[in-house]
């Protein structure tokens, strides 16, 4: 299974009644935030540690480094620009060092060329500020399972959905579900981050390879879309909408919806 | 005029050209003086030395004595005195000749001699010069013999003196010329320099005058108004921007101060506060879509947008595009069709994306539920030539070169979603890839053409 191993976020930024078996995981991951503006800072590292992570914070671009090197994080989140050291800076250093830590890039420079220079830095992702802190959470899952998962595998399963890549195939309880290409790299996407939150942009990103927001919501259409064809004449829906943040593929039976913000539950 | 005219260009031009036309013109009048004056006075010379040489042959045959009388029957054909003879001893006492004495005058070295004459003929006291030659004879005898040189000189004079007034009225003509172009070019360029100074003191809609002579000041006078054109342009655009974004931001921006104030008075209601918290969020990212909007125009404009410039598949980026866009239309029940010629160009496939995304978008939104959008992409000599083409409401003629405008909304209640700027950044992202873009009347509905250039072959 794809998805038990990790933490799902609570988005709503605090633990959730009744999610005390995701966020009791023994080991938190933990989670370097170098970042100079002390606001961002804060909100940051209490959105990280309600949503179950260790989050350490360095304020310079050299405190930072010295941490990375010194500690061992299992993800970091770097602001373009720090005072003392550059944060594209920091992360060749960290990267010429051998440091193979996951890497997102936080920009107030939102442009493609921004964003391709801190890539070729050796940044694994990269988010214009200001960012929803959901979308931040879910880019930050993608990378820490990025080390784990593998990408040599030829058959994704989630629940009952099977997807042989190398058939180019789908089937769900052994009927067979004809994709169109699109459709096809789009679940693909969804499996791979099977349990997670994937948010429209993550999904604009990984499946179209545009980087900017359509003004039409035209994600959901095609989502609602993918629906028909998986979970349409199926009794357990496996494509979930995650309330103002985006969708998760699991096992309906697999996890309570942890998504829904806590006042709402509470 | 703040500048002399000494220091214009032209004037210096013209001053240089001057002397280079005046150093050739003397060097031409000197070879016509040569020409003509010095033919005469060399005619005279050959003469002088034909006359010796007869003389000298005289004198081997004859002696002394017939030389004298050679020269006694010269001296009296000729009365008026015009050619001078002058035969003496070794000593220079004079034997026979119409001069009294050997002239005190110096001799050049092939011994000829000029000296100036008492006018036997009567007219008192005119001096004249004589131009003449000494030969010395066998037996140290001397022998001078010349002419009047007064016709001559005055010849020489008259050429002289016409070829110097030549000389100087050239010159004078030059420099007048010099002046007058100096001073033409001069108030032209002061003509460019004073509009320049009323732009610079504010008034950006002042033009420089132009003659309508094609000529290269009325191109330089075009280009610069040309260019002041798209100053103002864009000053205009600023102008345009902050007030859009002063109105524009202004409703959503107080939207969301309403909603977060009613959040804090609804305290007691958690259901609600958590209600109102969310729609400010969602007023929050509507107002920062709308600011990524002008930075990716404002990126796209700046030119330095080139920097993402590449070979692009033009046919491949619309039908990814037009594979975004498909289950929005179907959705509305409309028409999606797709006809695309392969197009290669260099560019930057983001912005071209997003461009051709807030076309459909527009066509999606603007056309009624099963209505007809067809996209086209074309190749010709002229280049390629994409066109998003809808049966909506289509836009105005009068509307069609505002709506590209950043903020500018057909709509003015603004009730429709949208942020007035998906056309402005399509005409910014083709202004950037030097192509034309074009709003028509697509009988009924909106057709946009983007007509690219062709791709220069290097």
């Amino acid at each position: 299974m794809i998805n038990a191993t990790f933490p799902i976020a609570s988005l709503a930024g605090r633990p959730a009644v009744g999610e005390s078996k995701v966020q009791a995981t023994p080991q938190a991951m933990r989670v370097l935030v170098i970042e100079d503006d002390p606001e961002v800072a804060r909100y940051l590292v209490k959105g990280l540690k309600e949503s179950g992570y260790v989050a350490d914070h360095a304020a310079t671009g050299t405190d930072g480094l010295v941490m990375a090197m010194g500690e061992s994080y299992d993800v970091a989140i770097v602001d373009r620009m720090l005072p003392g050291l550059d944060g594209l800076v920091l992360i060749e250093t960290l990267r010429k060092s051998g440091n193979r830590t996951p890497v997102l890039i936080l920009s107030a420079l939102g442009d493609v060329d921004q964003r391709v220079r801190g890539l070729r830095a050796g940044g694994d992702d990269y988010l214009a500020k200001p960012f929803a802190f959901t979308e931040l959470l879910a880019r930050l899952e993608a990378l820490l399972r990025r080390g784990s998962g593998s990408r040599s595998e030829t058959v994704l399963r989630v629940a009952d959905l099977e997807m042989d890549l190398l058939a180019h195939s789908v089937r769900r309880g052994g009927r067979a579900i004809d994709l169109q290409p699109r459709e096809f790299r789009l679940l693909e996407f969804l499996m791979r981050h099977a349990g997670h939150v994937v948010t429209r942009t993550m999904l604009l990103e990984g499946v179209w390879d545009y980087h900017f927001d359509p003004q039409t919501n035209v994600i959901d259409v095609h989502i609602s879309r993918l629906r028909q064809k998986i979970d349409k004449g199926f009794d357990k829906a496996l494509i979930h909408t995650v309330r103002g943040a985006g969708y998760s593929l699991r096992p309906t039976d697999s996890e309570p919806p942890a998504v829904v913000p806590a006042e709402r539950r509470g | 005029m703040k500048r002399g005219i000494l220091r214009t260009t032209t004037f210096r031009l013209a001053l240089g050209y001057l002397a280079l036309f005046g150093g050739s013109v003397a060097l031409l009048f000197g070879f016509l003086y040569w020409a003509t004056a010095g033919y005469m006075a060399r005619q005279m010379d050959e003469t002088i030395v034909a006359e010796i040489t007869g003389l000298a042959e005289q004198y081997r045959q004859t002696g002394i004595q017939g030389l004298a009388a050679v020269i006694r029957q010269r001296l009296a054909r000729d009365p008026a005195g015009s050619q001078v003879y002058l035969l003496t001893n070794p000593n220079f006492i004079p034997i026979v000749g119409n001069l009294d004495r050997w002239p005190n005058a110096p001799e050049s070295l092939d011994g000829w001699i000029e000296f100036e004459l008492q006018d036997q003929a009567g007219r008192a006291g005119e001096a004249y010069l004589a131009h003449a030659r000494h030969f010395v004879l066998a037996g140290g005898f001397h022998l001078l013999i010349g002419r009047d040189a007064r016709a001559l000189q005055q010849v020489q004079r008259v050429i002289l003196r016409s070829l110097a007034w030549g000389f100087a009225i050239t010159l004078a003509l030059g420099l007048l010329g010099g002046v007058l172009m100096s001073r033409a070019s001069l108030r032209r360029i002061e003509a460019i320099n004073r509009t320049t100074r009323e732009i610079i003191e504010g008034d950006l809609a002042r033009r420089i005058p132009t003659r309508g002579s094609d000529d290269d000041f009325d191109e330089l006078a075009q280009n610069l108004n040309a260019m002041l054109e798209r100053i103002e342009a864009l000053m205009e655009g600023i102008r345009h921007v902050s007030e859009g974004v002063a109105h524009d931001l202004r409703s959503p921006l107080t939207r969301l101060r309403h909603r977060l104030e009613t959040a804090r008075m609804a305290g007691r209601d958690p259901e609600e506060q958590r209600r109102l918290i969310e729609a400010s969020i969602a007023e929050a990212d509507t107002l920062l879509a709308t600011f990524n909007a002008l930075l990716r125009i404002a990126e796209a404009e700046s030119g330095r947008g080139r920097a993402g410039f590449a070979p692009v598949d033009l046919d491949v980026v619309a039908q990814d595009v037009i594979d975004l866009y498909e289950p929005v239309a179907q959705e509305k029940k409309q028409t999606l069709t797709a006809a695309l010629q392969p197009a290669r160009l260099v560019g930057d496939r983001h912005l071209l994306s997003q461009a051709l995304a807030n076309l459909l978008d527009n066509a999606i939104k603007c056309s009624p539920d099963g209505g007809r959008i067809d996209v086209t992409l074309s190749t010709g000599d002229a280049g390629a030539r994409l066109t998003v083409a809808d049966n909506g409401p289509g836009i105005p003629p009068e509307y069609r070169g505002k709506v590209l405008e950043r903020f500018f909304r057909l709509d003015p209640s603004r009730s429709t979603p949208g942020s007035g700027l998906g056309l402005s950044l399509v005409a910014a992202v083709a202004r950037l890839h030097d192509a034309t873009l074009t709003l028509d009347d697509n009988h009924p509905g909106l057709r946009i053409t983007i007509a690219f250039p062709q791709p220069k072959s290097a």
